[in-house]
Protein backbone atom coordinates (compact mmCIF):
# COMPACT_ATOMS: atom_id res chain seq x y z
CA UNK A 1 0.00 0.00 0.00
CA UNK A 2 3.07 2.43 0.61
CA UNK A 3 3.08 3.17 -3.52
CA UNK A 4 -0.63 4.37 -3.16
CA UNK A 5 0.38 6.80 -0.67
CA UNK A 6 3.21 8.62 -2.37
CA UNK A 7 0.40 9.01 -5.13
CA UNK A 8 -2.22 10.83 -3.25
CA UNK A 9 0.48 13.15 -1.81
CA UNK A 10 1.87 13.86 -5.59
CA UNK A 11 -2.09 14.65 -6.89
CA UNK A 12 -2.02 17.79 -4.98
CA UNK A 13 -5.05 19.51 -5.25
CA UNK A 14 -3.15 22.85 -6.08
CA UNK A 15 -1.71 22.10 -9.66
CA UNK A 16 0.15 24.41 -11.70
CA UNK A 17 1.17 23.63 -14.83
CA UNK A 18 4.86 24.20 -15.86
CA UNK A 19 5.89 28.08 -16.65
CA UNK A 20 6.67 29.38 -20.29
CA UNK A 21 9.71 30.23 -19.18
CA UNK A 22 12.09 28.12 -17.13
CA UNK A 23 14.10 30.15 -15.56
CA UNK A 24 12.83 31.09 -12.33
CA UNK A 25 15.51 34.27 -11.84
CA UNK A 26 14.43 35.21 -15.40
CA UNK A 27 10.98 34.86 -14.57
CA UNK A 28 11.95 37.36 -11.76
CA UNK A 29 13.80 39.38 -13.13
CA UNK A 30 11.52 39.90 -16.26
CA UNK A 31 8.32 40.84 -13.50
CA UNK A 32 10.57 42.93 -11.55
CA UNK A 33 11.94 44.88 -14.44
CA UNK A 34 8.14 45.68 -15.86
CA UNK A 35 6.98 46.57 -12.20
CA UNK A 36 10.26 49.30 -12.35
CA UNK A 37 9.71 50.03 -15.76
CA UNK A 38 5.92 51.11 -15.06
CA UNK A 39 6.92 53.10 -12.18
CA UNK A 40 9.51 55.04 -14.12
CA UNK A 41 7.09 55.69 -16.89
CA UNK A 42 4.37 56.63 -14.61
CA UNK A 43 6.24 59.15 -12.63
CA UNK A 44 6.84 60.85 -15.66
CA UNK A 45 3.14 61.19 -16.69
CA UNK A 46 3.86 64.59 -14.15
CA UNK A 47 -0.41 64.52 -13.42
CA UNK A 48 -1.03 68.06 -12.31
CA UNK A 49 -3.94 67.29 -10.03
CA UNK A 50 -5.40 70.40 -9.96
CA UNK A 51 -6.09 70.45 -13.81
CA UNK A 52 -7.60 67.49 -13.78
CA UNK A 53 -9.46 68.37 -10.98
CA UNK A 54 -10.76 71.71 -12.66
CA UNK A 55 -10.92 69.64 -16.39
CA UNK A 56 -13.55 66.64 -14.71
CA UNK A 57 -15.71 69.87 -13.72
CA UNK A 58 -16.15 70.97 -17.17
CA UNK A 59 -16.43 67.03 -18.07
CA UNK A 60 -20.08 67.71 -16.84
CA UNK A 61 -21.03 70.29 -19.70
CA UNK A 62 -18.68 68.16 -22.00
CA UNK A 63 -21.04 64.80 -21.40
CA UNK A 64 -23.65 67.09 -21.48
CA UNK A 65 -23.14 67.64 -24.83
CA UNK A 66 -22.27 64.63 -25.31
CA UNK A 67 -25.81 63.24 -24.39
CA UNK A 68 -27.78 65.46 -26.57
CA UNK A 69 -26.24 65.35 -29.81
CA UNK A 70 -27.23 68.18 -32.27
CA UNK A 71 -27.50 66.93 -36.00
CA UNK A 72 -29.54 70.10 -36.93
CA UNK A 73 -28.16 73.02 -36.29
CA UNK A 74 -24.59 72.42 -38.66
CA UNK A 75 -26.80 69.37 -40.99
CA UNK A 76 -25.75 71.43 -43.96
CA UNK A 77 -21.54 71.20 -42.94
CA UNK A 78 -21.76 67.83 -41.89
CA UNK A 79 -23.55 66.47 -44.71
CA UNK A 80 -21.31 68.33 -47.04
CA UNK A 81 -18.11 66.68 -44.82
CA UNK A 82 -19.49 63.13 -44.91
CA UNK A 83 -20.13 63.29 -48.89
CA UNK A 84 -16.56 64.55 -49.02
CA UNK A 85 -15.09 62.02 -46.81
CA UNK A 86 -16.54 59.13 -49.12
CA UNK A 87 -15.57 60.52 -52.14
CA UNK A 88 -12.00 60.97 -50.73
CA UNK A 89 -12.34 57.61 -49.30
CA UNK A 90 -13.48 55.74 -52.63
CA UNK A 91 -10.94 57.60 -55.06
CA UNK A 92 -8.13 57.04 -52.98
CA UNK A 93 -8.91 53.25 -52.15
CA UNK A 94 -9.38 52.48 -56.32
CA UNK A 95 -6.03 54.96 -56.96
CA UNK A 96 -4.13 52.94 -53.97
CA UNK A 97 -5.41 49.33 -55.99
CA UNK A 98 -4.18 50.57 -59.38
CA UNK A 99 -1.00 51.55 -57.89
CA UNK A 100 -0.39 49.13 -55.31
CA UNK A 101 -0.94 45.80 -57.65
CA UNK A 102 2.19 46.12 -59.99
CA UNK A 103 3.83 47.54 -56.20
CA UNK A 104 3.37 44.41 -54.97
CA UNK A 105 4.30 42.10 -57.46
CA UNK A 106 7.31 43.67 -57.82
CA UNK A 107 8.00 43.71 -54.23
CA UNK A 108 7.42 39.45 -54.63
CA UNK A 109 10.77 37.70 -53.69
CA UNK A 110 9.58 34.93 -56.04
CA UNK A 111 8.54 37.00 -58.89
CA UNK A 112 10.94 39.99 -59.20
CA UNK A 113 14.65 40.52 -59.66
CA UNK A 114 16.58 41.52 -56.63
CA UNK A 115 17.18 44.88 -57.41
CA UNK A 116 13.06 45.04 -58.01
CA UNK A 117 12.62 43.18 -54.77
CA UNK A 118 14.81 45.66 -53.19
CA UNK A 119 13.83 48.98 -54.79
CA UNK A 120 10.21 48.30 -54.26
CA UNK A 121 10.39 47.11 -50.66
CA UNK A 122 12.31 50.10 -49.99
CA UNK A 123 9.20 52.10 -51.40
CA UNK A 124 6.37 50.31 -49.25
CA UNK A 125 8.59 50.71 -47.05
CA UNK A 126 8.73 54.38 -46.59
CA UNK A 127 5.65 54.96 -47.25
CA UNK A 128 4.45 53.08 -44.82
CA UNK A 129 6.98 54.44 -42.16
CA UNK A 130 5.04 58.00 -41.53
CA UNK A 131 2.17 58.44 -40.11
CA UNK A 132 -0.64 59.98 -42.05
CA UNK A 133 -1.07 63.14 -40.06
CA UNK A 134 2.18 63.72 -40.72
CA UNK A 135 2.12 62.93 -44.72
CA UNK A 136 -0.90 65.20 -44.17
CA UNK A 137 0.76 68.36 -43.05
CA UNK A 138 2.99 68.21 -46.46
CA UNK A 139 0.56 67.05 -49.18
CA UNK A 140 -1.60 70.25 -46.97
CA UNK A 141 1.48 72.99 -47.66
CA UNK A 142 2.19 71.22 -51.01
CA UNK A 143 -0.83 70.92 -52.82
CA UNK A 144 -2.94 73.98 -50.51
CA UNK A 145 -5.63 73.35 -48.17
CA UNK A 146 -8.67 70.99 -49.28
CA UNK A 147 -9.36 67.08 -49.76
CA UNK A 148 -6.97 66.91 -53.02
CA UNK A 149 -4.16 66.68 -50.28
CA UNK A 150 -6.31 64.08 -48.72
CA UNK A 151 -6.71 61.65 -51.41
CA UNK A 152 -3.49 61.66 -52.11
CA UNK A 153 -2.44 61.30 -48.40
CA UNK A 154 -4.79 58.52 -48.03
CA UNK A 155 -3.34 56.71 -51.69
CA UNK A 156 0.38 56.81 -49.51
CA UNK A 157 -1.33 54.97 -46.85
CA UNK A 158 -3.15 52.73 -49.23
CA UNK A 159 -0.45 51.78 -51.15
CA UNK A 160 2.11 50.81 -48.05
CA UNK A 161 -0.60 48.50 -46.96
CA UNK A 162 -2.16 46.89 -49.83
CA UNK A 163 1.31 46.42 -50.96
CA UNK A 164 2.89 44.82 -48.00
CA UNK A 165 0.15 42.68 -47.98
CA UNK A 166 -0.36 41.53 -51.30
CA UNK A 167 3.45 40.96 -51.77
CA UNK A 168 3.13 38.22 -48.79
CA UNK A 169 0.20 36.95 -50.69
CA UNK A 170 2.41 36.65 -53.57
CA UNK A 171 5.03 34.97 -52.34
CA UNK A 172 2.42 32.57 -50.39
CA UNK A 173 1.06 31.47 -53.49
CA UNK A 174 0.92 27.91 -54.84
CA UNK A 175 4.29 28.27 -57.57
CA UNK A 176 2.81 24.69 -59.44
CA UNK A 177 1.19 26.87 -61.98
CA UNK A 178 4.06 29.15 -62.48
CA UNK A 179 6.21 26.29 -62.69
CA UNK A 180 3.99 24.67 -65.28
CA UNK A 181 2.96 27.81 -67.28
CA UNK A 182 7.03 28.52 -67.59
CA UNK A 183 7.33 25.04 -69.12
CA UNK A 184 5.05 25.62 -71.57
CA UNK A 185 7.22 28.86 -72.34
CA UNK A 186 4.37 31.63 -71.45
CA UNK A 187 6.12 35.32 -70.92
CA UNK A 188 6.30 36.87 -67.33
CA UNK A 189 3.61 38.78 -68.25
CA UNK A 190 1.23 36.07 -68.64
CA UNK A 191 2.57 33.99 -66.03
CA UNK A 192 1.50 36.79 -64.11
CA UNK A 193 -1.98 37.10 -65.51
CA UNK A 194 -2.75 33.17 -65.31
CA UNK A 195 -0.90 32.13 -62.61
CA UNK A 196 -0.25 34.62 -59.92
CA UNK A 197 -3.34 37.09 -60.19
CA UNK A 198 -6.66 34.31 -60.06
CA UNK A 199 -4.85 33.16 -57.02
CA UNK A 200 -3.90 36.53 -55.16
CA UNK A 201 -7.44 38.43 -56.84
CA UNK A 202 -9.82 37.56 -53.98
CA UNK A 203 -7.48 38.34 -51.09
CA UNK A 204 -6.80 41.68 -52.83
CA UNK A 205 -10.67 42.56 -53.05
CA UNK A 206 -10.77 41.55 -49.36
CA UNK A 207 -8.29 44.03 -48.50
CA UNK A 208 -9.25 46.73 -50.73
CA UNK A 209 -12.54 46.29 -49.25
CA UNK A 210 -10.74 47.00 -45.57
CA UNK A 211 -9.19 49.46 -46.74
CA UNK A 212 -11.89 51.56 -48.37
CA UNK A 213 -13.10 51.07 -44.48
CA UNK A 214 -9.83 52.14 -42.84
CA UNK A 215 -9.68 55.24 -45.25
CA UNK A 216 -13.18 56.70 -44.61
CA UNK A 217 -12.16 56.72 -40.84
CA UNK A 218 -8.39 58.39 -41.39
CA UNK A 219 -10.25 60.98 -43.64
CA UNK A 220 -12.28 62.02 -40.37
CA UNK A 221 -8.35 62.65 -38.85
CA UNK A 222 -6.52 63.91 -41.82
CA UNK A 223 -9.25 66.92 -41.86
CA UNK A 224 -7.62 68.02 -38.82
CA UNK A 225 -4.63 69.60 -40.72
CA UNK A 226 -6.57 71.08 -43.11
CA UNK A 227 -7.19 67.68 -45.48
CA UNK A 228 -10.76 67.90 -46.12
CA UNK A 229 -13.27 65.77 -45.75
CA UNK A 230 -15.43 65.16 -42.40
CA UNK A 231 -12.20 65.51 -40.00
CA UNK A 232 -12.50 69.25 -40.99
CA UNK A 233 -16.08 69.85 -40.01
CA UNK A 234 -14.98 68.17 -36.85
CA UNK A 235 -11.98 70.51 -36.28
CA UNK A 236 -14.68 73.24 -36.77
CA UNK A 237 -17.02 72.00 -34.24
CA UNK A 238 -14.22 71.45 -31.78
CA UNK A 239 -13.01 74.82 -32.54
CA UNK A 240 -16.65 76.51 -31.37
CA UNK A 241 -16.59 74.58 -28.64
CA UNK A 242 -19.96 73.02 -30.08
CA UNK A 243 -19.50 69.39 -27.86
CA UNK A 244 -23.55 68.41 -29.19
CA UNK A 245 -21.80 69.00 -32.80
CA UNK A 246 -18.95 66.90 -32.31
CA UNK A 247 -21.08 64.19 -30.44
CA UNK A 248 -23.46 64.01 -33.62
CA UNK A 249 -20.14 64.02 -35.85
CA UNK A 250 -18.54 61.46 -33.70
CA UNK A 251 -21.85 59.16 -33.63
CA UNK A 252 -22.16 59.08 -37.66
CA UNK A 253 -18.44 58.38 -38.01
CA UNK A 254 -19.29 55.26 -35.39
CA UNK A 255 -22.27 54.39 -36.97
CA UNK A 256 -21.10 54.37 -40.60
CA UNK A 257 -17.90 52.39 -39.45
CA UNK A 258 -20.33 49.81 -37.84
CA UNK A 259 -22.42 49.59 -41.19
CA UNK A 260 -19.37 49.29 -43.56
CA UNK A 261 -17.83 46.73 -41.60
CA UNK A 262 -21.16 44.90 -41.64
CA UNK A 263 -21.37 45.22 -45.47
CA UNK A 264 -17.98 44.61 -46.27
CA UNK A 265 -18.18 40.92 -43.92
CA UNK A 266 -21.19 39.82 -45.64
CA UNK A 267 -19.27 41.04 -49.61
CA UNK A 268 -16.04 39.30 -48.43
CA UNK A 269 -17.89 36.21 -47.10
CA UNK A 270 -19.81 36.80 -51.08
CA UNK A 271 -16.60 37.10 -52.62
CA UNK A 272 -14.80 34.28 -51.67
CA UNK B 1 -16.11 31.26 -60.84
CA UNK B 2 -16.48 27.85 -61.12
CA UNK B 3 -16.06 25.92 -64.92
CA UNK B 4 -19.14 26.00 -66.71
CA UNK B 5 -20.51 24.21 -69.46
CA UNK B 6 -23.25 25.83 -71.71
CA UNK B 7 -25.31 25.24 -74.79
CA UNK B 8 -25.20 27.17 -77.44
CA UNK B 9 -26.15 24.62 -80.39
CA UNK B 10 -23.05 22.90 -79.60
CA UNK B 11 -21.27 22.55 -76.58
CA UNK B 12 -18.86 25.16 -75.59
CA UNK B 13 -16.81 26.18 -72.73
CA UNK B 14 -17.12 29.29 -70.99
CA UNK B 15 -15.69 30.20 -67.79
CA UNK B 16 -18.85 32.03 -66.32
CA UNK B 17 -22.22 32.24 -66.34
CA UNK B 18 -24.56 34.54 -68.43
CA UNK B 19 -25.64 35.19 -65.19
CA UNK B 20 -22.23 35.95 -63.63
CA UNK B 21 -20.84 37.70 -66.45
CA UNK B 22 -23.91 40.08 -66.25
CA UNK B 23 -23.56 40.60 -62.25
CA UNK B 24 -19.93 41.32 -62.97
CA UNK B 25 -20.39 43.88 -65.60
CA UNK B 26 -22.81 45.76 -63.70
CA UNK B 27 -20.85 45.52 -60.13
CA UNK B 28 -18.07 47.17 -62.37
CA UNK B 29 -20.59 49.58 -63.70
CA UNK B 30 -21.42 50.57 -60.58
CA UNK B 31 -18.16 50.70 -59.24
CA UNK B 32 -16.30 52.87 -62.39
CA UNK B 33 -19.70 55.28 -62.13
CA UNK B 34 -18.97 55.93 -58.05
CA UNK B 35 -15.51 56.83 -58.49
CA UNK B 36 -16.18 58.89 -61.37
CA UNK B 37 -18.42 60.61 -59.43
CA UNK B 38 -16.32 61.12 -56.48
CA UNK B 39 -13.69 62.04 -58.36
CA UNK B 40 -15.43 65.17 -59.78
CA UNK B 41 -16.65 66.11 -56.46
CA UNK B 42 -12.97 66.55 -55.11
CA UNK B 43 -11.64 68.02 -58.46
CA UNK B 44 -14.42 70.98 -57.55
CA UNK B 45 -13.29 71.20 -54.13
CA UNK B 46 -9.29 71.62 -55.37
CA UNK B 47 -7.92 74.78 -56.59
CA UNK B 48 -5.92 73.26 -58.96
CA UNK B 49 -3.52 76.45 -58.81
CA UNK B 50 -2.41 75.78 -55.45
CA UNK B 51 -1.69 72.11 -57.05
CA UNK B 52 0.07 72.84 -60.15
CA UNK B 53 2.85 75.07 -58.32
CA UNK B 54 3.16 71.91 -55.91
CA UNK B 55 6.78 70.79 -57.50
CA UNK B 56 7.90 74.45 -56.40
CA UNK B 57 6.40 74.13 -52.95
CA UNK B 58 7.89 71.34 -52.76
CA UNK B 59 11.95 72.29 -53.59
CA UNK B 60 11.27 75.32 -51.70
CA UNK B 61 9.87 73.07 -48.37
CA UNK B 62 13.40 70.61 -49.58
CA UNK B 63 15.57 73.46 -49.34
CA UNK B 64 14.60 74.72 -45.83
CA UNK B 65 14.55 71.39 -44.90
CA UNK B 66 18.11 70.95 -45.37
CA UNK B 67 20.65 71.34 -44.14
CA UNK B 68 18.86 69.28 -40.94
CA UNK B 69 19.80 71.20 -37.71
CA UNK B 70 22.13 68.47 -36.20
CA UNK B 71 22.12 70.70 -32.74
CA UNK B 72 18.68 70.27 -32.46
CA UNK B 73 18.70 66.66 -32.12
CA UNK B 74 20.08 66.56 -28.64
CA UNK B 75 17.43 68.21 -27.33
CA UNK B 76 14.92 65.45 -28.36
CA UNK B 77 15.98 62.67 -26.16
CA UNK B 78 13.11 63.47 -23.96
CA UNK B 79 10.51 63.90 -26.19
CA UNK B 80 11.40 60.70 -27.32
CA UNK B 81 11.22 58.44 -24.55
CA UNK B 82 8.14 60.28 -23.51
CA UNK B 83 6.41 59.26 -27.00
CA UNK B 84 7.76 55.40 -25.90
CA UNK B 85 6.38 55.87 -22.57
CA UNK B 86 3.14 56.93 -23.86
CA UNK B 87 2.38 53.91 -26.08
CA UNK B 88 3.73 51.17 -23.55
CA UNK B 89 1.34 52.48 -20.58
CA UNK B 90 -1.58 52.74 -23.22
CA UNK B 91 -1.20 49.10 -24.51
CA UNK B 92 -0.54 47.92 -21.10
CA UNK B 93 -4.01 49.90 -19.86
CA UNK B 94 -5.70 49.05 -23.10
CA UNK B 95 -4.63 45.39 -22.72
CA UNK B 96 -6.24 45.38 -18.95
CA UNK B 97 -9.41 46.85 -20.23
CA UNK B 98 -9.69 44.75 -23.76
CA UNK B 99 -8.89 41.45 -22.14
CA UNK B 100 -12.27 41.34 -20.09
CA UNK B 101 -14.12 42.64 -23.23
CA UNK B 102 -12.85 40.03 -25.67
CA UNK B 103 -14.44 37.52 -22.69
CA UNK B 104 -17.47 39.08 -22.79
CA UNK B 105 -17.85 39.30 -26.71
CA UNK B 106 -16.75 35.94 -27.91
CA UNK B 107 -19.67 33.30 -28.47
CA UNK B 108 -18.04 30.66 -26.84
CA UNK B 109 -17.77 32.22 -23.38
CA UNK B 110 -19.97 35.29 -23.30
CA UNK B 111 -22.12 35.40 -20.05
CA UNK B 112 -25.51 36.75 -22.42
CA UNK B 113 -25.98 36.37 -26.33
CA UNK B 114 -28.50 38.51 -26.09
CA UNK B 115 -27.49 41.12 -23.47
CA UNK B 116 -23.96 41.57 -22.86
CA UNK B 117 -22.13 40.29 -26.21
CA UNK B 118 -24.34 43.37 -28.51
CA UNK B 119 -23.17 45.77 -25.32
CA UNK B 120 -18.87 44.48 -25.22
CA UNK B 121 -19.21 44.65 -29.26
CA UNK B 122 -20.25 48.22 -28.82
CA UNK B 123 -17.69 49.29 -26.65
CA UNK B 124 -15.27 47.77 -29.03
CA UNK B 125 -16.90 49.39 -32.34
CA UNK B 126 -16.67 53.08 -30.31
CA UNK B 127 -13.53 52.61 -29.19
CA UNK B 128 -12.14 51.14 -32.64
CA UNK B 129 -13.81 53.79 -35.33
CA UNK B 130 -13.02 57.08 -32.80
CA UNK B 131 -8.93 57.71 -34.12
CA UNK B 132 -6.66 57.82 -31.01
CA UNK B 133 -5.76 61.52 -31.96
CA UNK B 134 -9.58 62.54 -31.41
CA UNK B 135 -10.00 60.66 -28.35
CA UNK B 136 -6.52 63.02 -27.29
CA UNK B 137 -8.43 65.93 -28.58
CA UNK B 138 -11.28 65.42 -26.25
CA UNK B 139 -9.08 63.86 -23.43
CA UNK B 140 -6.97 67.36 -23.77
CA UNK B 141 -10.04 69.06 -23.34
CA UNK B 142 -11.07 67.40 -19.69
CA UNK B 143 -7.45 66.93 -18.52
CA UNK B 144 -5.45 69.47 -19.90
CA UNK B 145 -2.54 69.08 -21.91
CA UNK B 146 0.43 66.40 -21.39
CA UNK B 147 1.46 62.40 -21.13
CA UNK B 148 -1.66 61.23 -19.44
CA UNK B 149 -4.09 63.01 -22.06
CA UNK B 150 -1.91 61.07 -24.70
CA UNK B 151 -1.97 57.13 -22.32
CA UNK B 152 -5.38 57.61 -21.42
CA UNK B 153 -5.97 57.82 -25.62
CA UNK B 154 -3.84 55.44 -27.02
CA UNK B 155 -5.25 53.12 -24.57
CA UNK B 156 -9.33 53.71 -25.53
CA UNK B 157 -8.00 53.16 -29.20
CA UNK B 158 -6.51 49.98 -28.48
CA UNK B 159 -9.45 48.54 -26.42
CA UNK B 160 -11.36 47.97 -29.60
CA UNK B 161 -8.28 46.48 -31.89
CA UNK B 162 -6.70 44.67 -29.18
CA UNK B 163 -10.70 43.16 -28.39
CA UNK B 164 -11.66 42.28 -31.69
CA UNK B 165 -8.54 40.11 -32.48
CA UNK B 166 -8.84 38.44 -29.11
CA UNK B 167 -12.46 37.49 -29.04
CA UNK B 168 -11.70 35.84 -32.20
CA UNK B 169 -9.06 33.64 -31.63
CA UNK B 170 -11.30 32.79 -28.26
CA UNK B 171 -13.81 31.74 -30.63
CA UNK B 172 -11.46 29.98 -32.85
CA UNK B 173 -10.15 28.29 -30.35
CA UNK B 174 -11.05 24.55 -29.69
CA UNK B 175 -13.62 23.87 -27.30
CA UNK B 176 -12.96 20.30 -26.56
CA UNK B 177 -10.37 20.88 -23.73
CA UNK B 178 -12.98 22.98 -22.01
CA UNK B 179 -15.05 19.96 -22.63
CA UNK B 180 -13.10 17.63 -21.10
CA UNK B 181 -12.22 19.56 -17.94
CA UNK B 182 -16.01 20.28 -17.25
CA UNK B 183 -16.77 16.57 -17.86
CA UNK B 184 -14.05 15.83 -14.83
CA UNK B 185 -15.88 18.33 -12.70
CA UNK B 186 -13.79 21.46 -13.04
CA UNK B 187 -15.58 24.86 -12.68
CA UNK B 188 -16.42 26.87 -15.23
CA UNK B 189 -13.21 29.21 -14.58
CA UNK B 190 -11.26 26.21 -14.02
CA UNK B 191 -11.90 24.99 -16.80
CA UNK B 192 -11.25 28.44 -19.08
CA UNK B 193 -7.91 28.81 -17.27
CA UNK B 194 -6.61 25.68 -17.85
CA UNK B 195 -8.35 24.55 -21.34
CA UNK B 196 -8.51 28.06 -22.99
CA UNK B 197 -6.23 30.78 -21.80
CA UNK B 198 -2.78 28.65 -22.96
CA UNK B 199 -4.67 28.50 -26.21
CA UNK B 200 -5.01 31.95 -27.01
CA UNK B 201 -1.70 32.85 -24.42
CA UNK B 202 0.38 33.68 -27.71
CA UNK B 203 -2.21 35.34 -29.51
CA UNK B 204 -2.92 37.98 -27.04
CA UNK B 205 0.76 38.60 -26.61
CA UNK B 206 1.16 38.82 -30.54
CA UNK B 207 -1.70 41.23 -30.67
CA UNK B 208 -0.18 43.19 -27.79
CA UNK B 209 3.19 43.73 -28.86
CA UNK B 210 1.37 44.34 -32.85
CA UNK B 211 -0.34 47.13 -31.55
CA UNK B 212 2.46 48.33 -29.52
CA UNK B 213 4.01 49.01 -32.51
CA UNK B 214 0.95 50.49 -34.04
CA UNK B 215 0.63 52.98 -30.77
CA UNK B 216 4.51 54.07 -30.98
CA UNK B 217 3.63 55.09 -34.59
CA UNK B 218 0.31 56.68 -32.87
CA UNK B 219 2.19 58.18 -30.16
CA UNK B 220 4.50 60.38 -32.46
CA UNK B 221 2.06 62.72 -33.43
CA UNK B 222 -0.44 62.97 -30.79
CA UNK B 223 1.65 65.84 -29.18
CA UNK B 224 -0.10 67.83 -32.67
CA UNK B 225 -3.05 68.27 -30.17
CA UNK B 226 -1.29 68.96 -26.98
CA UNK B 227 -1.19 64.93 -25.77
CA UNK B 228 2.63 64.99 -25.13
CA UNK B 229 5.54 63.25 -26.53
CA UNK B 230 7.81 64.43 -29.86
CA UNK B 231 4.56 65.53 -31.94
CA UNK B 232 4.39 68.67 -29.43
CA UNK B 233 8.56 69.87 -31.06
CA UNK B 234 7.15 68.80 -33.99
CA UNK B 235 4.44 71.26 -33.58
CA UNK B 236 6.51 73.77 -32.31
CA UNK B 237 8.90 73.65 -35.02
CA UNK B 238 6.26 73.43 -37.84
CA UNK B 239 4.35 76.57 -35.83
CA UNK B 240 7.98 78.55 -36.06
CA UNK B 241 8.53 77.79 -39.82
CA UNK B 242 11.83 75.94 -38.75
CA UNK B 243 11.82 73.68 -41.15
CA UNK B 244 15.53 72.41 -40.98
CA UNK B 245 14.35 71.37 -37.20
CA UNK B 246 11.00 69.47 -38.38
CA UNK B 247 13.61 67.56 -40.74
CA UNK B 248 15.61 66.48 -37.67
CA UNK B 249 12.03 65.12 -35.61
CA UNK B 250 10.95 63.14 -38.93
CA UNK B 251 14.26 61.91 -38.79
CA UNK B 252 14.12 60.64 -34.70
CA UNK B 253 10.62 59.27 -35.78
CA UNK B 254 11.69 57.66 -38.68
CA UNK B 255 14.57 55.76 -36.58
CA UNK B 256 12.01 55.32 -33.63
CA UNK B 257 9.18 53.52 -35.82
CA UNK B 258 11.60 51.41 -37.26
CA UNK B 259 13.63 50.21 -34.38
CA UNK B 260 9.65 49.74 -32.57
CA UNK B 261 8.85 47.34 -36.11
CA UNK B 262 12.47 45.53 -35.67
CA UNK B 263 11.57 44.85 -32.38
CA UNK B 264 8.15 44.13 -32.65
CA UNK B 265 9.14 41.66 -35.47
CA UNK B 266 11.30 39.77 -33.17
CA UNK B 267 9.30 39.09 -30.47
CA UNK B 268 6.59 38.15 -33.07
CA UNK B 269 8.51 35.85 -34.17
CA UNK B 270 9.52 34.39 -31.14
CA UNK B 271 6.14 33.52 -30.18
CA UNK B 272 5.11 31.81 -33.25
Amino acid sequence: MAPAMSTVSDARVGWRPPPRIANAWTRRALWIGAAAYAIVAAVTLDVDAARVAEGLTRAGSFFGGWLRPDFVTRWGDIRTGILESLAMAAVATVAGVLIAVPLGLAAARNLAAAPVYAAARGVLAVSRAFHEIIVAIFFVAMFGFGPFAGVVTLVVGSVGFLGKLLAEAVEEIDPAPLDALATAGATWASRVAFGVLPQVMPRVLGLALYRLDINFRESAVIGLVGAGGIGATLTTAFARYEFESVSAILILIISMVFAAEVISGRLRKALL
Amino acid sequence: MTPTLVQEGRREWHWRTPAERWARFGLTLVVVATVVAAASAISEQTTWVFVLDAGLQMRDLGMRMFPPNASYALTLGRPLLETIHIATLGTALGMAVALPLAYLCARTTTPSRRWVRPLALLALVTSRSVNSIIWALVLVVLLGPGLLAGVLAIALRSVGFVGKLVYEAIEEAPSLPITAMETTGARRMQALAFGLVPNILPTVAAVGIYRWEINIREATILGLVGAGGIGMALQASIDALAWSGVSVILLAILATVLLAEVVSARVRRGLA
